[in-house]
């Protein structure tokens, strides 16, 4: 018999009117990267919420070293050894690395806090596995990534032993991920045990050595990574056979639909974060946008949605220069926007799914009429989209903020396609969604092209810029630098392209 | 779900009640500590309430401002605004419906609308400078809203002294064709103060419903006071919107002023400090969760503490000063509603 240093046997909680996590059980061996997978709201977080006494199970037990624990609130989890990185970073963002670390359980000496001996020891930790932290920077001088190691470091200084790592890569640029693996394997190394929560398959096969399966908050099973693939987990995770690899015909490209010529946006520092950008989009064809996040992608997309003021340049859209034009007048134009962030821009989170499905078109005809709302057509289009794409949802008067993440962001993509607007944004359409709802989106997309509309997808994701562009421009500090063909050319060659080099073909100039 | 928000509903009814009665317990106790009887007490309060149809006169005539007060916080409140001002809106309004009363000679039909109306347009714009100030420059409406209030209460004393003084710290008496009071419900309610400013109350809390939940210009107002990001991408113009928000919040507290200018008083008085009404407006609409009718009730409860509260000093013999605790008491423990919350759902989820 194997020693588990936690075991989770047949945990159920309920929540009213749902089971979240029915009957689960997971088993950590001391030593290795395990990863819980499953779908949005599958119940991964309700699980580790439990682990680390946020709420208390109805039924099972949970061991700690083999010793039966009760895990009342956090601390208590600590205390067992057990650190939680959060995928959304809990940092005080003008406070120093240390300061941070120390948050909650400050070392005083005759009552001052003690800073320098607590740095000295976040020195050492970051030493130990390889973080290289600067224990004195302060949180919002410092990238996500490092933002993360803090987090990593704040659960190592509390003496854990027992890591869990809440979609730790959501977050993080390619070169980052990479790191933050190369630290896990070090962290795994020096005795730490790991749990991972994530659906991102490729990243279970690189790192983890078993992985437990949860659906719609039952435990599937456990396998071992060694023993499995991709397809295999994915099939598990969402109960059916699931395409990677999207099937799409030839894109049959027709006139420019969207033409962009020389345009500067500034960002909040009035600083030109899109400078002399030149851009064209034909309608029948997905255009993808690579690049790393922060060399003007959102900026770009709030220019030519009418969201941020744009200093020069120009934008048509079917012939049509919108320019500075006001949202509303750009959306009537044919614009569908299928937003970076859909709980900032895309959802209003408090109101119903039946009202959220009429966000921009409430003031038209048949949903109003001289002012007042029809709330019965305004409902039975609701119903008609939550039926047609599939939005899980108790009912069209459930108010956004209850549904989980993926069908909150098919709620949207329903309101934007179904406006059929002649060019779609979609940003990072596909961000934070597993498998199921990501091949939904994708096929949704595709459709949309054959359709003969417009596409222009945004996505730090190279996996899905590849699959489903057409033609990938890539940006880099505010220009596009390249357009490639996605059948010539790789990742490496984009990877080079994003960081700013050029390509080879072209050679020096 | 559907089970969750009907017991939602529920408690939405449930808290208030609850936290009223506790409001009385503790109070009950401090009669008690203070050597009276709280059965004696408590009694004289509601016989002030319902006892006689003069009581009930009296609270309905407190309560209109009362009502309408609540109703300009809770419709700013509803579009994520929050409409300090309403205190010096209403006296704006008062001075607007007061000087059109006196002033002007008309039919009654017209005379009395005309009157309201001014009352309505003076607390609007005095709800649209912070409203204004908000959309244009980001200044906080909390701040300008206060400040204003101060404004109103030295401008309309100012004007009334300079224009409209009739001495003895008063202005001129409206005219009758513009006066709300009414021979018929005095009569019905014993010779009460009562007037047909509830009828107009009641009107104006039909509109707040109306606008809120049943037009366009609603959905945008609550879309901007959730969500700002996301209503500037569904292409509402954001600004407009605040300033609208402000603007009708002021003109109901405008119409507040007007039922006392119009209806109780007659006229108005130049006054030293605030009349309160605006600042109770305030628990109004939270007792009443923002909603127009819940907001009626939360009035009609103000009002009758209000005008019935003497009658614990004559009839029961507490002192005005213990009177006045134990109505705040009530009020503090309504107000607290979101402890009482807390406290009732542990309770519910101990029950189970």
């Amino acid at each position: 018999m194997e020693e588990y240093v936690i075991e989770m046997n047949n945990i159920r909680k309920e929540f009213p009117g749902i089971v979240a996590n029915d009957n689960i059980t997971l088993q950590l061996k001391k030593g290795e990267i395990h990863a819980l997978l499953g779908e949005n709201g599958a119940g991964k977080s309700t699980l580790m919420n439990v682990l680390f006494g946020l709420y208390q199970p109805e039924e099972g037990e949970i061991k700690v070293k083999g010793q039966p624990v009760k895990i009342t609130d956090p601390n208590v989890a600590n205390r067992l050894g057990i650190g939680m990185v959060h995928q959304h970073f809990m940092l005080v963002h003008n406070f120093t690395v240390t300061e941070n670390i120390i948050l909650g359980s400050e070392p005083t000496k005759s009552g001052k806090i003690n800073i320098s001996d607590a740095a000295k020891k976040v020195d050492e930790l970051s030493k130990q596995y390889g973080l290289s932290v600067d224990p004195y920077a302060k949180i919002e001088d410092i990238s996500v990534g490092m933002q993360q190691r803090v987090e990593i470091l704040k659960t190592l200084y509390r003496g854990a032993e027992i890591l869990i790592f809440d979609e730790p890569t959501a977050v993080l640029t390619p070169q980052e991920i990479k790191e933050l693996i190369q630290i896990m394997d070090r962290l795994v190394k020096e005795g730490k045990s790991i749990i991972l929560i994530t659906h991102k398959l490729k990243e279970i096969m690189e790192v983890c050595d078993r992985c437990t399966v949860i659906r719609k908050g039952k435990g599937i099973g456990t396998v071992n990574i060694s023993e499995t693939n991709p397809d295999h987990l994915a099939e598990l995770m969402v109960g059916r056979e699931v395409h990677f690899k999207v099937d799409k015909k030839e894109a049959v490209p027709k006139d420019v639909e969207l033409e962009i010529k020389d345009l500067v946006v500034m960002d909040a520092r009035n600083i030109p974060s899109v400078n002399g950008l030149n851009l064209s989009v034909k309608a029948g064809e997905i255009l993808g946008i690579a690049g790393v996040d922060g060399n003007g992608q959102t900026e770009l997309i709030e220019g030519i949605t009418g969201l941020r003021k744009v200093k020069s340049g120009s934008i048509k859209i079917n012939g049509k220069e919108v320019v500075n034009l006001s949202s509303r007048k750009i959306t009537e134009t044919g614009v569908g926007h299928i937003p970076q962030d859909r709980h900032k821009h895309g959802l209003v989170l408090d109101y119903t799914i039946g009202e959220n499905m009429v966000l921009q078109t409430y003031y038209q005809k048949p949903f109003s009429k001289s002012g007042i709302l029809n709330f019965n057509t305004i409902y039975e289009k609701a119903k008609q989209l939550i039926k047609e794409y599939d939005v899980r949802t108790p009912s069209e008067y459930t108010p956004a903020r209850a549904l989980s993440g993926g069908n909150q962001q098919k709620a949207i993509i329903a309101r934007e396609v179904d406006r059929s607007p002649s060019l779609l944004i979609a940003a990072q359409p596909t961000r934070g969604l597993d498998v199921g709802a990501i091949e939904f989106i994708h096929s949704k997309l595709i459709e949309e092209r054959d359709k003969g509309k417009a596409v222009l997808l945004v996505s730090f994701e190279l996996d899905e810029i590849m699959n489903l562009s057409d033609r990938i421009a890539v940006i880099y500090e505010g220009k596009i630098v390249a357009v490639v063909d996605p059948k010539e050319t790789n990742e490496q060659e984009l990877g080079l392209l994003m960081a700013g080099g050029k390509r080879e073909s072209e050679g020096v100039s | 779900m559907q089970k969750l928000l009907k017991n939602d509903r529920l408690f939405n009814i449930v808290v208030p009640v609850f936290s009223a009665l506790l409001g009385m317990l503790v109070g009950g106790i401090i009669m008690l500590l203070g050597g009276y009887n709280p059965i004696t007490g408590f009694g004289a309060l509601i016989d002030g309430m319902f006892g006689s149809p003069k009581g009930i006169g009296e609270m309905i005539r407190a309560a209109s401002p009362l009502i309408l007060a609540g109703l300009a916080v809770g419709f700013a409140f509803k579009t994520g605004l929050f409409n300090i001002g309403v205190e010096g809106q209403l006296l704006v309004g008062w001075l607007a419906s007061v000087w059109v009363g006196y002033a002007l000679d008309l039919p009654t039909v017209i005379h009395v609308p005309l009157a309201i109306l001014a009352a309505a347009l003076a607390g609007g714009i005095w709800g649209m400078i912070p409203g204004f100030l908000k959309a244009r420059f980001k200044v906080h409406e909390v701040i300008v809203t206060i400040m204003l209030n101060y404004v109103a209460l030295y401008v309309t004393a100012d004007i009334i002294k300079r224009y409209l003084y009739a001495g003895n710290e008063k202005s001129y008496k409206i005219n009758e064709s513009a006066s709300l009071s009414s021979e018929f419900l005095a009569s019905i309610t014993n010779g009460s103060r009562l007037h047909w400013g509830i009828a107009v109350t009641i009107i104006v809390a039909f509109i707040m419903w109306f606008i809120l939940d049943k037009t366009t210009t609603g959905y945008e107002l609550k879309a901007v006071g959730f969500n700002q990001h996301a209503s500037m991408y569904a292409g509402m113009n954001v600004s407009k919107n605040i300033v609208l928000s402000m603007s009708i919040s002021g003109a109901f507290a405008g119409v507040a002023g007007a039922m006392e200018g119009l209806g109780t008083f007659q006229n108005m008085t130049v006054l030293s400090a605030f009349t309160g009404t605006g600042f109770d407006g305030i628990a109004v609409a939270l007792l009443g969760a923002n909603n127009p009718f819940g907001i009626v009730i939360a009035g009609l409860l103000f009002g009758g503490l209000n005008t019935a509260a003497p009658q614990m000093n004559f009839n029961a013999n507490v002192p005005q000063e213990l009177v006045e605790i134990i109505i705040a008491l009530i009020i503090f423990f309504v107000a607290s509603g979101y402890l009482i919350r807390l406290i009732l759902m542990r309770f519910s989820k101990e029950g189970k």
